[in-house]
């Protein structure tokens, strides 16, 4: 029987049940992979419920460093009988199958062409500990102990792990400790070790951190700057706000009174979350919210607000599926169309689309920094898969000299020296006026905000000029912005080619790898990756530059295809979609397949 | 209301108060409001109260949410900042500005209709949050901009100017903000001006969520029934007057009645309100006797007036977050970033 054979290159799927307690176990497997200098990136699935539905987390475990998710299953861990036969189905062929075989299973019940290891799991553990929850906890410490075995994973790299996590807790250190021997002992004595599948030491990790999107926005913002939090609890945002308080009680208290140098509120709903930061905002602090879809769907009004009234606000949308609740715990990049027009009237919005936690914590640090300068809402556009999921990237920096970009804010001394303020004047052709903040001086500089229009010195007016000229500005403003946001990232193909491709965000590991697999057939695409909207000038260039360009998003209506078609007026035969929307994450391997089949039809490449 | 911008001269021998501005210095742009429109006379004792308090008007941060009543920040405190936000949220952007800078005066403004029906939610969230602010809410029964629909303070069995009989039963926000743990409540009538100015000064100057919901008669929408004011009534005798927009002028309602003393007021429509001043022994500081009074009252038809609540020894939102002294928004980045040498130790917890 054929059995794969790899080393450093595989997928690991463990099978769960919800609630199990199985995610700090397999949580410490990816973190041994990755101690042993092999890049990994896991990913949970789960479901919508708290505790009995099933979940997963898949491993990619690869030496080359892709982290975006393969596609197919090298090695399942089937914990889980209510999802036995559709986890059996994903195992590759020459797979491997790791189960609790405390009790039989009729054969019939294995898929061929696959290795099964039982492991007696339960016997195991109930023999060792007596407590029903030190039971259902050890039974997953004890798999990956069999795992270690099973596929050679070096000594000491477990017990490392575990002796920092428990530092000062020995009774836990212990157990633990003796829940992966079990299983390690159990697999050395009954099961062919090692597999065909193998770990060996690397050195490809570098000082690459291993961390998840939403904790990294939240410290993102708390280097940027910002003071005010109001959010409304949604999946899979909430851990940001959570993230960002407890960086706040680490590092905004003041030592000699305990006071804090924040105000996060947990909002009635995202009505009152967004108008807090509205308000906030509007008063000179730096306010985030973080939300998902429906959240975003709420706030809408209060966007278009703050983009007419010109009102500093930073949102983190975590994406997942909708429409509605869609699939509240699966992924999608389906907001980018609700985020980029938000709201009634002409409106156009700032997007910042980081594509791994080391951008979620650049752009959350830089959109604070963006709406002060622009005075208007930007939204980061995270999604699940990031934000949500542990991945390997560069390191956060921060340069000690940077400064916050606190934008056109008029002081009192500049009033007070005779400086003429017109609040919706464009003084400088940006499109960007000068702001005052309330109690700045005693007799200038104070101005009515409205929602309604106004002359350009802040005068309730329903004259149509008076607005034509506040609705241009806003358009001069928009395109100012071209030029600071985050600028597209080039990855030009090995040798000159007609064809490219435009993807962003949680899409690009899985883009990175495709690209490689194309070139290695001898298709050749130059890549391009947007960092936000609107589209700086480089944007239309490229696509002007190649006959034919693919935009890989992650959405069943090609929102990010129709925004390119409809800011930049280019032909739209030129862009080919590419698009993946069942929640899962996109995979190299769906990917190059797409592309590959276009390019076929098209007689392009045979 | 009048259509004349007033000079902005100050006459040499005007008033001035301790922190050397007249009353003109509270004024803000000329109503735009129906003549005789009760929330007017509130924009007024407003004036008058800051005034009297000695506020510096730029220390002022004037929030509404949508209505005619939300409009009236523009026509008070003009070197203030004011912000005329979205239809019932005032109280959130309110919180969120509060947040940003402790250090100003939040006066928040809002009708019946933005407070009692869309808005609900919101205000019940900042009175329990403790949110320090004077709240007004100028509760006239009806929605007036959009022309004269219920508002979820309508009583119950009354009509709307279209004839239409009013089913449900009213939201009466007084009785919500003492429940929901406002630290100042009160009621008052916007033509009781010798009532009201005090208790504005009063919610300016409280430490937690004042409250003060102010009886304010509409000329337009509550001008109907047999009263000879009413809008058919006038246009029939006004042939002359264009029929499109034709707001009928009225008088200003003012009542003026001692401590304990019941007073009937009639309203534009002839509709009577029994307005009820509270006892001068009556404990504002018991939350509960003030629910009961109230309510008492209430089932004989009658709007109690006055300051039914207060905690002398309320504390705000800030103290709850413990936030420091110094407003957040005036924090740089020496006092709000870790730098970078934290930033490398985070980097190296995460491999
Ligand atoms: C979201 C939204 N819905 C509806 C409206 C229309 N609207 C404007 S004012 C108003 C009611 C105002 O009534 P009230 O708060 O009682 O104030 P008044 O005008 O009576 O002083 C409504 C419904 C709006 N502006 N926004
Ligand atoms: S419609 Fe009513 S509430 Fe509005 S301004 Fe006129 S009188 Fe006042």
């Amino acid at each position: 029987m054929k059995r794969i054979e790899a080393v450093n290159d595989f997928v690991i799927k463990f099978a769960n049940v919800n609630g199990s307690g199985s995610a700090s176990a397999n949580e410490l497997f990816a973190k041994a992979v990755m101690r042993m200098g092999v890049p990994v990136s896991p990913r949970n699935i789960f479901p919508s419920n708290i505790q009995g539905l099933p979940t997963w987390y898949e491993a990619r475990v690869c030496e080359k460093g892709y982290h975006g998710r393969r596609g197919g299953v090298d090695m399942m861990v089937a914990m889980n009988p209510q999802t036995w036969d559709t986890d059996m189905a994903e195992i590759e062929p020459g797979g491997y199958l790791l189960y609790d075989s405390t009790r039989p299973i009729p054969p019939d019940r294995f898929p061929e062409g696959v290795h099964v290891l039982g492991v007696p799991l339960t016997e195991i553990v109930n023999e060792a500990y007596a407590d029903p929850r030190q039971r259902q906890l050890f039974k997953n410490i004890a798999y990956i102990g069999a795992l270690a075995a099973l596929l050679d994973m070096e000594d000491g790299v477990f017990e490392k792990l575990f002796a920092e996590q428990y530092r000062g807790k020995e009774r836990l250190l212990d157990a633990n400790m003796k829940a992966l021997h079990l299983g390690r002992d159990y697999a050395l004595a009954h099961l062919p070790c090692p597999l065909g599948l193998r770990m060996r030491r690397a050195d490809r990790v570098g000082d690459q951190i291993f961390t998840d999107g939403n904790s990294a926005a939240a410290l993102g913002l708390i280097y940027g700057g910002a003071t005010v939090a109001a959010w409304y609890p949604i999946t899979p945002s909430s851990s940001i706000p959570e993230a960002f308080e407890k960086y706040c009680h680490k590092f905004r208290v003041e030592a000699s009174t305990g006071q804090h140098r924040f105000a996060i509120v947990q909002a009635e709903d995202e009505l009152a979350s967004i108008g807090m930061v509205v308000g906030a905002g509007w008063n000179g602090a730096r306010a985030f919210t973080a939300t998902s879809g429906p959240g975003v769907s709420l706030m809408t009004e209060f966007i278009g607000l703050a983009y007419f009234a010109e009102v500093p606000v930073t949102i983190i949308d975590v994406q997942r599926g909708g429409p509605s609740t869609g699939m509240p715990t699966r992924t999608q990049q389906s907001d980018l169309i609700a985020c980029a027009y938000a709201s009634h009237g002409d409106t156009k919005h700032v997007l910042l689309l980081p594509q791994d936690p080391h951008e979620c914590f650049e752009h959350s640090a830089a959109a604070l920094d963006l709406a002060d300068r622009l005075q208007t809402p930007i939204f980061v556009m995270t999604d699940l898969d990031i934000g949500m999921n542990q991945r390997l990237c560069k390191p956060f920096v921060w340069d000690d000299a940077r400064s916050y970009d606190r934008g056109k804010v008029m002081t009192r001394e500049e009033l007070e020296a005779g400086k003429d303020f017109g609040r919706y004047k464009d003084v400088d052709g940006d499109g960007i006026p000068w702001r005052t903040l309330p109690g700045t001086h005693p007799t200038k500089g104070a101005f009515f905000t409205r929602g309604t229009t106004r002359d350009p010195y802040a005068r309730y007016s329903e004259r149509g000029t008076d607005y034509v000229y506040n609705m241009e500005r806003l358009l001069r403003k928009f395109r100012t912005a071209a030029a600071l946001v985050p600028q597209p990232v080039h990855r030009p193909a090995s040798q000159p080619t007609r064809f490219g491709v435009i993807y962003f965000g949680s899409t690009s590991p899985a883009m990175h790898e495709a690209l490689d697999v194309l070139q290695a057939e001898g298709v050749h695409l130059d890549g391009l990756r947007l960092r936000a909207f609107p589209f700086p000038e480089s944007v239309p260039e490229f696509i002007a530059a190649h006959e034919k360009v693919f935009v890989v998003e992650q959405n069943r209506d090609a929102q990010m295809h129709s925004m390119l078609v409809n800011e930049l007026d280019i032909d739209p035969a030129r862009l080919v979609r590419v698009l993946h929307y069942d929640g899962t994450p996109i995979t190299a391997r769906f990917i190059a397949g797409a592309i590959r089949k276009n390019m076929v039809w098209h007689k392009e490449y045979a | 209301m009048t259509f004349i911008a007033k000079p902005r001269l100050h006459h040499p021998t005007l008033q001035t108060n301790k922190v050397g501005y007249t009353r003109r210095d509270y004024e803000g742009r000329i109503s735009t409001l129906c003549a005789g429109c009760g929330h007017d006379s509130i924009s007024a004792a407003i004036i008058q109260a800051c005034w009297e308090l000695d506020i510096e008007p730029h220390r002022v941060a004037k929030l509404s949410g949508i209505g005619c009543s939300s409009k009236t920040p523009d026509y008070f405190l003009g070197a203030s900042h004011g912000f005329n936000t979205v239809h019932g949220r005032m109280p959130s952007v309110l919180t969120g500005a509060n947040l940003a800078n402790r250090e100003l005066l939040y006066l928040g403004v809002s009708g019946d209709g933005d407070s009692a029906s869309i808005g609900l939610g919101q205000f019940a969230n900042a009175m329990r949050r403790g949110v320090r602010m004077a709240y007004i809410v100028e509760n006239n029964g009806v929605y007036g901009l959009t022309k004269g629909q219920f508002s979820a303070t309508a009583d119950q069995g009354s009509k709307s100017k279209k004839g239409v009989v009013n089913n449900d039963s009213p939201v009466d926000l007084v009785g919500l903000a003492l429940q929901l743990g406002a630290t100042y409540v009160a009621r008052s009538f916007s033509g009781d001006k010798a009532q009201l100015v005090p208790l504005i000064k009063g919610a300016m100057a409280h430490g937690g969520a004042a409250f003060i919901d102010v009886i304010s008669p509409c000329v337009t929408f509550n001008n109907h029934g047999g009263s000879t004011k009413s809008y058919d009534y006038v246009r029939q005798h006004n042939d002359a007057v264009s029929r499109i927009d034709f707001i009928t002028p009225g008088q200003e309602i003012t009542a003026e009645y001692a401590p304990g003393e019941l007073v009937e007021v009639t309203n534009h429509d002839g509709s009577l309100l029994r307005l009820r001043k509270l006892h001068a022994d009556h404990d504002p500081t018991d939350r509960y006797a003030a629910m009961n009074y109230m309510h008492q009252h209430a089932a004989h038809g009658e709007v109690v007036t006055g300051l039914l609540y207060l905690d002398p020894l309320a504390t705000d939102l800030h103290t709850a977050l413990n936030t420091c002294a110094v407003p957040l928004a005036s924090l740089g980045p020496d006092r709000l970033c870790p730098g970078a040498a934290a930033l490398e130790k985070i980097n190296a917890a995460l491999r």
